[in-house]
């Protein structure tokens, strides 16, 4: 089973003659394990994309699906309830609430969502632990580097049960090497058994996905991935092409 | 690059053999630049020539180390020293096959854009799984050798993103014929 699915999904905004088509029929499925990389111009519907994905919009046409759950069907209450267990978020920036600790930023959306405080501890600081934050629990985010918070935000995105990671330009305020070791770790997550869709503009950042999608103007142009054994690529520069 | 600078900084380490030079080599630029030992063999007896290295004398095995001179040192030193110039590769295919899709009737050159980046997006991601595989490598010399490919890619990509851009402003202007050099003699009858 999927762990998202967008089937035929179309999203206007507005209506009549200034109405904006965001997405036009895009079908998307993400398998546990697996992560999609979207990559477009400005205005080519990847955030739409990733708003539809999480629950956070509505599809003015077509289906989503989350780990079984058609979201059309869910109400208000249920779509939130969706959100807090089973869908986490990374953001390029404003990630963390500067006034709680890692371990309290990590361990907020399950108590929000009824957990015991005891129980969200102990699953944040595994989740910690999870990126190789051991003995950073109990720091602030200014008392983190931007690559510390962004492990944390992605502890955070995927602590207890949750198995989908939404990350929108994760990278953004990075350096190339502390980039590379957070995409290095939403990958071994991803790995790890959830699924996640990755929107960014950077190619070197889209090429740790399995499959990288390229939408304009709302729709999937093309898609590449599967992948060879990478092997077959060591032959003389020059020689590929 | 030649083969010659590459085995130069090798004996620049100690004396070493044909087929020490050879492993050596490949395990420098991260297996990417596979030598034949045929080619070895040749760049060390022109090197020689040059008097740039030196033969040592056969092993008990039988194999004849080659050392650097100094002559072939002030040679490296000056290789390493000098920038590599963008007119020693060669012509880049794609851009030209770009500036012929621009120009050749019938051609949607934005779906050779597309193509490309597909193909460019898909070599990104290999070598990135090359990468993954190697958590804490510990060889530098292999990981910015993949490192360089990578780049390249990624700027392959973001020069296609580019060309994208510029295609949806563009309007083309109506395609002409080089004219032929005025034929004098068939001018002259027709009038």
């Amino acid at each position: 089973m999927s762990i998202l699915e967008l089937r035929d999904v179309h999203r206007v905004h507005g209506s009549g003659e200034t109405a904006v088509h965001a997405l036009r029929g895009v079908s998307l499925a993400v398998e546990e394990g697996e992560l999609v990389a979207v990559m477009g111009p400005s205005g080519s519907g990847k955030s739409t994309l990733l708003n539809l994905a999480g629950g956070l919009d509505r599809p003015t046409r077509g289906e989503v699906v989350v780990e079984g759950t058609a979201l059309g069907a869910c109400g208000r209450v249920a779509l939130a309830a969706l959100r807090r267990r089973r869908v986490g978020y990374v953001f390029q920036d404003l990630n963390l609430l500067a006034s709680l600790t890692a371990a309290e930023n990590v361990a907020l959306p399950l108590e929000l969502d009824g957990a015991g405080a005891r129980q969200a501890r102990r699953l944040a600081l595994a989740a910690l632990s999870e990126v190789d934050l051991d003995g950073y629990g109990l720091r602030f985010p200014d008392e983190l580097s931007g690559g510390q918070q962004q492990r944390v935000a992605i502890a955070r995105a995927l602590v207890g049960q949750r198995r989908l990671v939404l990350a929108d330009e994760p990278t953004g305020a990075l350096d190339s090497q502390t980039g590379e070791a957070v995409l290095r770790l939403l990958r071994s997550r991803v790995d790890a058994g959830a699924a996640g869709v990755l929107v960014t503009h950077e190619a070197r950042h889209a090429a740790w996905a399995d499959r990288v999608v390229f939408l304009r103007d709302g729709s999937i142009v093309d898609t590449s991935g599967p992948l060879d054994e990478p092997d077959a690529l060591l032959t003389p520069p020059g020689g590929g092409r | 690059m030649s083969v010659k600078h590459g085995l130069l900084a090798l004996l620049e380490r100690g004396p070493m053999y044909g087929y020490q030079l050879r492993v050596a080599f490949e395990e420098s630029t991260g297996g990417t630049w596979p030598l034949n030992i045929g080619q070895v063999y040749t760049t060390l007896s022109r090197l020689e020539r040059d008097e740039l290295v030196r033969p040592l004398p056969k092993s008990e095995e039988g194999q004849r180390p080659y050392e650097i001179t100094d002559a072939g040192r002030a040679d490296l030193a000056s290789w390493f020293a000098t920038p590599v110039s963008r007119a020693d590769r060669p012509r880049d295919e794609l851009a030209i096959k770009l500036a012929l899709a621009l120009t050749t009737p019938g051609v949607d050159v934005r779906a050779v854009v597309q193509t490309q980046r597909s193909a460019t997006m898909r070599t990104l991601q290999e070598y990135t799984r090359l990468k993954a595989r190697h958590e804490q490598p510990a060889d530098l010399s292999w990981r910015l050798v993949l490192d360089a490919m990578l780049f390249q890619a990624e700027a392959e990509v973001r020069w296609l993103d580019h060309c994208e851009a510029s295609l949806v402003r563009y309007s083309p202007p109506p395609l002409r014929v080089p004219r032929a050099e005025p034929d004098s003699a068939t001018e002259a009858s027709s009038r």
